[in-house]
């Protein structure tokens, strides 16, 4: 026996050596419940590798600040008008959503849904990875001693990344969404049908159990489902870049994710879920058409020229088409185009009462110009934004509500275009005369809350995004 | 001739300091963690393996190559997501195989070494994929053109590490 163990020692020693490992394999799948079997072991491991690389990524970062922030500062003016530009193209974009948002938080709350949202993140650094190509994990440099916990989300402002898989005090490991261990629930924006995206050995993302029959573009927004209780629903997953026929009865759904995968450099964590109900604006019976005329400008003092020119229906429509089409349609440039100043201008206007002061509120001059050009358009307008928000509106109430429409938007119309003409802070407590001179408008005020609850206008930042 | 066969008495067989030993290990693991993230391309590579082959083809000594190749595995394993013990099994075989071949061929040239380090990359590959499949159930699939993809990056890289990494060989 003796000779033979010599004679075949390096055999021996290798089948000893495996059989440990496979003993030791065993022993954690068996014991895979309960994950902290490995976590000293890894712990030290973690502990010697992550260091170097904080120190690695503090320097590199360090350097890259340093001639970011002060040897390479060409272009910056430019960039700055960019994101100006930009700003006020997402101004306009917020007002449009932000009531298709809380159109739909009242339809929400009406049902009883409830809604699952991010309360509290914390940002994190992305410093390594698994140190294996058959594993899509990362590193970050926050631990159980900044609050993170298993299972978290991870998510970039781009999209999702992964969830917490380990923590260790100081770090924690990432596993990310192309792992092919990982597993997302999924669905299509439009179509609204749900799957399971996983990795590839690639680390390419497939979307999977989508039946064959069914329509999948590709272009096609992919959001998180909330249904692996990690991901809060509504979160940007990724794009459908490819569609093929894949398994059995399924397609084969190509995904490009939304957040760059291969460049991570800091995330967010997000450590606090809440599940709340949604609460609607102003009690739940709030019309699009209302929410839209709270964020209109209104008209100049000049009560005479609007009043007198033809009914009330219609001087309210001259009016307020003008500024709803600013807000309904907003220009994507957010700049005058022949034919359309007006409404630019107004739309200009309409963000004023929900972002800083002053920011782009109409000159009087532009509001007076509303005045003059706008009954020929604006009646149509008028009447797409009362179909708007009879369509809103359950079908009962439509006569009323239409009426409503119509007034409404008059009133908050004329209150917010005379302040802001009169004063470019948009304050109204500040300038008592344009506040004497527009009583006509006030007297739509008052016809309004009369007919409705929800005719009481007030831009407030805080109250024209229900976020 | 890439590949000679010789004698044990004739093949060369080298030791290395003991910071060699624990620093060029320790070093490929780190790289292998970190360069990823700053360069995503870096992640076919494997530098633990590379330097599992190298010492195991350098010291002809298959206890040695075992043990090298075991150790770098469980520490790579520990950096990593799944159960410790899947690179630990394969680098071991590695380790193993490349030392026993070492100690039977002239492997000392670009030719020679870039054939065995292919060779022994799909041999790690299929040594992972079979244990985390039968053992710990894990759903990894196999890709062929990655495979030989990285198979054929590693190895190229390979032979260019192994040509610096031979300035710290010290004959015995």
């Amino acid at each position: 026996m003796e000779s033979v163990l010599g004679r075949y020692r390096n055999l021996t020693i290798l089948v000893g050596v495996l059989f440990l490992q496979v003993l030791g394999l065993a022993i954690q799948v068996k014991r895979s419940a309960d994950a902290e079997n490995t976590r000293l072991i890894r712990i030290w491991a973690v502990s010697a590798i992550t260091p170097f690389e904080r120190g690695l990524v503090w320097a590199q970062h360090g350097g890259g600040n340093l001639w970011r922030n002060y040897c390479f500062l060409r272009g910056v003016r430019a960039e700055n008008r960019q994101l100006k530009e930009e700003i006020e193209r997402m101004r306009l974009e917020q007002v449009r959503l932000s009531e298709d948002a809380a159109q739909a938080h009242r339809l929400q709350s009406l049902l009883a849904f409830k809604e699952q949202v991010i309360a509290k993140t914390v940002p994190a650094q992305v410093i390594g990875s698994s140190a294996s190509d058959l594993s899509r994990s990362i590193y970050i440099d926050k631990g159980s001693n900044h609050g993170i916990a298993q299972d978290m989300a991870v998510i970039t402002a781009g999209g999702i990344v992964g969830k917490v898989l380990r923590v260790y005090p100081s770090t924690s490991l990432v596993l990310m969404i192309n792992d092919q261990s990982s597993g997302v629930g999924v669905l299509l924006e439009k179509s609204r049908l749900q799957g399971v995206l996983r990795g590839t050995p690639n680390g390419e993302l497939i979307l999977e159990r989508v039946m064959s029959d069914e329509q999948v573009v590709p272009g096609e927004t992919v959001q998180s489902s909330g249904g692996d209780q990690i991901f809060p629903k509504g979160l940007p997953v990724g794009t459908v870049s490819k569609v093929s026929p894949g398994r059995e009865m399924f397609l084969s759904i190509k995904v490009k994710p939304a957040a760059d995968l291969s460049r991570l450099e800091e995330v967010l964590v997000v450590t606090e879920k809440q599940e709340r109900e949604p609460v609607a604006e102003s009690g739940g019976r709030a019309r699009a058409a209302d929410i839209l005329a709270q964020r209109l400008p209104s008209v100049p003092d000049k009560p005479a020229t609007v009043v007198g020119a033809a009914p009330e229906g219609s001087t309210g429509s001259g009016v307020t088409g003008e500024g709803s089409s600013a807000s309904a349609k907003p220009h994507p440039n957010g700049a005058g185009q022949p034919g359309t100043e007006t409404g630019t201008k107004l739309a200009g206007g309409a963000p004023a009462a929900s972002a800083p002061a002053g920011s782009n509120a109409a000159s009087p001059g532009a509001a007076h110009s509303v005045v003059v050009a706008g009954p020929s358009a604006t009646g149509e307008v008028l009447t797409k934004v009362a179909q708007k928000g009879a369509s809103g509106d359950s079908g009962s109430k439509s006569g009323a509500g239409s009426a409503a429409g119509s007034k409404a938007p008059v009133s908050a119309a004329s209150n917010s275009a005379s302040n802001s003409a009169s004063n470019p802070t948009s304050n109204p407590t500040s300038n008592p005369a344009s506040n004497s001179a527009n009583s006509p408008a006030k007297a739509s005020t008052r016809r309004l809350k009369l007919s409705g609850p929800q005719g009481n206008p007030q831009p407030a930042a805080t109250e024209d995004n229900p976020h | 001739m890439p590949i000679t066969y010789t004698s044990g008495e004739q093949i060369e067989v080298y030791r290395f300091s003991i910071p060699v030993t624990v620093g060029v290990p320790l070093l490929a693991l780190f790289l292998q963690a970190f360069l990823p993230r700053r360069f995503p391309f870096f992640s076919i590579f494997d530098l633990p393996l590379l330097v599992t082959i190298f010492f195991a083809m350098a010291r002809r000594n298959p206890i040695s190559g075992l043990l090298t190749g075991a150790a770098i595995g469980l520490v790579q394993d520990m950096l990593g997501p799944y159960p410790i013990g899947l690179y630990g099994i394969a680098k071991t075989v590695v380790g193993y195989g490349a030392s026993s071949l070492g100690a039977k061929l002239d492997v000392e040239n670009a030719g020679a070494r870039l054939l065995v380090t292919l060779g022994f990359y799909l041999v790690h590959a299929a040594v992972y994929f079979m244990v985390a499949r039968g053992m710990v159930n894990l759903t990894l699939d196999w890709s062929w053109s990655h495979g030989i993809l990285a198979g054929l990056a590693n190895a190229v890289l390979g032979v260019g590490l192994y040509f610096a990494l031979d300035k710290f060989k010290q004959r015995t």
